[in-house]
């Protein structure tokens, strides 16, 4: 099937204030596919992942998602297909509760009342905040945040799930917990993070970036486990292979 | 830190739409139409009125009490709001020294008279309005909008108004906070670093909202305001629009206080 691939063709970014944060990246990821991308505070991470859901264009290069070809006229028609989970959860949720957060991408995909209820709660069970439902956002943890914040974009059923650093403010059970929904999702997942245990546990693919470029791309056991190479990115093995 | 106590309240006022009550149930549009029709209503006065804009607090009144609505609440905002109608009308007695006279041949300045209409009709709009959010919530009242044919532009930019006074609202707690813990006494609270700390403050303020409309687009948003209740126009809102409506008319264009004072005089009498 070729309706959920990614691919990157010799992408290149500048950011307007000169900063290059990518330097011609390419890969292809495949239907099913899951991949973490791991590099360096500043190693361009999150610029990479902003161009999945069209948010960037790159400036030189190309990124076909499914079928289609990413520019301004596509990139509406892309994002019903690439749920983003962005870094900051503040930045994801902005309507007066949890519910009514979760109950946005489902109501502009022009769902039926009923239907939309049922999947809040299906998916606010499926991140444990089934709860919190009533309450407005910018009251919960941090933790809860980030819980809802991918509540609300798995709530869309997504072709294509893309996380930077998903894990980064959650308490180990609930790290589990997403550990363990990631492991569900049939679908394609990029998944960007520090936490290379998460990456091991997900991703059969590890793509390591470092100064807007790819240094490493392969499978993730393999990758996580060069410590060498992990070193040079101001990374660490993974715990549960430093035990060994 | 009050400013902190403040940001935990925020968000009260969407809270309290979440209530159901007859008037929260009312149509969203319903109530739309009432709260502008009132505001105008009341806007509409001419500048010394203020013995015929006293009927008009039961509409409030009512609201406050059908809906459930904290009374002090809406007294609250409506102080804290207050400030700017004392300053558009202080200079009225100023200015304005022609005198009139009151019943029992009391003097007073007509300034007066209209800085007491001005103020008045600061606390009938303003609490209008509070109610109106406290009973439909933000989004709803953007949504109702949108519906009775204001285009989805207009209407989602008043929505990103409402998001992004709350944004600016936590980015300034944030700024606030990280400054205190690192200056000790006096020492960095002065007016120079005040003066970049609000530069920055526009800055991140403005890096958030773009990060916001970010998250929206990806979740599908289109210009449109989806909303979850799916109000049918009853026959209740009907009743509700028409009556409202009937009871503003008639305190505008007849007279009331002065026919109930006459009939009160012809009782005494
Ligand atoms: N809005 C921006 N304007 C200018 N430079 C930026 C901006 N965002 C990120 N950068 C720069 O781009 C580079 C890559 O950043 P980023 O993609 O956020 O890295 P990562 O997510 O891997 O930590 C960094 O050098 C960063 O300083
Ligand atoms: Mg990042």
């Amino acid at each position: 099937m070729s309706h959920h691939l990614v691919v990157f063709d010799s992408v290149f970014f500048c950011y307007p204030d000169g900063t290059e944060a990518i330097k011609g990246v390419s890969f292809r990821i495949t239907h099913g596919e899951s991949v973490g991308i791991v590099g360096a505070n500043g190693a361009g991470k999150s610029t990479l992942l902003m161009h999945m859901n069209g948010y960037l264009i790159p400036m030189k290069g190309s990124v076909i998602i499914g079928d289609l070809y990413l520019d301004k006229k596509t990139r509406q028609e892309i994002r019903k297909k690439v749920g983003v989970v962005f870094q900051n959860p503040d930045d994801q949720l902005f309507m007066p509760t949890v519910f009514d957060d979760v109950a946005f991408g489902p109501l502009n995909l022009g769902m039926s009342e009923e239907k939309v209820r049922e999947r809040v709660d299906e998916v606010l069970k499926t991140v444990g905040c089934l709860s919190l439902k009533d309450k407005p956002p910018h009251h919960l943890s941090a933790g809860q945040k980030s819980a809802v914040a991918i509540a609300s974009v798995i709530a869309m059923r997504p072709d294509i799930l893309v996380m930077d650093e998903p894990a980064s403010n959650l308490d180990p059970r609930s790290r589990r917990q997403l550990i363990n929904l990631l492991r569900e999702f049939e679908h394609t997942k990029v998944i960007a993070s520090h936490d290379l245990d998460m990456i091991l546990d997900v991703c059969k693919r590890c793509i390591v970036i470092k100064e807007g470029r790819v240094v490493a791309d392969g499978p993730a056991d393999r990758i996580l486990s060069d410590r060498v190479q992990l070193e040079e990115n101001n990374l660490e093995l993974p715990l549960s292979l430093q035990r060994l | 830190m009050t400013f902190d106590k403040e940001y935990f309240n925020i968000g009260y006022l969407d809270r309290l739409s979440y209530r159901d009550t007859v008037i929260h149930r009312l149509d969203s549009r319903a109530k739309v139409i009432a709260t502008t029709i009132f505001i105008i209503t009341v806007i509409s006065y001419p500048k010394y009125e203020v013995i015929s804009l006293v009927p008009f607090f039961i509409f409030p009144v009512l609201l406050i009490t059908l809906s459930d609505t904290p009374f002090k609440f809406v007294l609250k905002k409506i102080l804290v709001v207050s400030p700017f109608a004392v300053f558009i009308g202080i200079f009225n007695p100023l200015f304005d020294t022609r005198t009139v006279t009151l019943a029992h041949n009391a003097l007073i300045s007509a300034g007066w008279i209209s800085l007491l209409s001005i103020m008045m009709k600061f606390a009938l709009t303003i609490s209008a309005a509070i109610l109106l959010v406290a009973t439909t919530s933000f989004p709803g009242v953007c949504n109702a909008l949108q519906r009775l044919g204001i285009p989805a532009p207009f209407t989602s930019q008043l929505f990103f108004l409402y998001r992004y006074i709350f944004v600016l609202m936590e980015e300034a707690m944030r700024i606030v906070r990280a400054r205190d813990l690192r200056s000790f006494g006096n020492r960095g609270t002065g007016i120079k670093v005040f003066a970049r700390l609000i530069g920055i403050l526009l800055v991140r303020t403005f890096e958030r909202a773009e990060r916001i409309y970010e998250a929206m687009l990806s979740r599908g948003f289109g210009g449109n305001m989806p909303s979850m209740r799916q109000f049918r126009f009853t026959i209740s809102d009907a009743v509700f629009v028409f009556l409202t409506m009937a009871f503003f008319f008639a305190l505008r264009f007849y007279n009331i206080t002065e026919m109930i004072g006459r009939l009160i005089q012809g009782i005494t009498v």
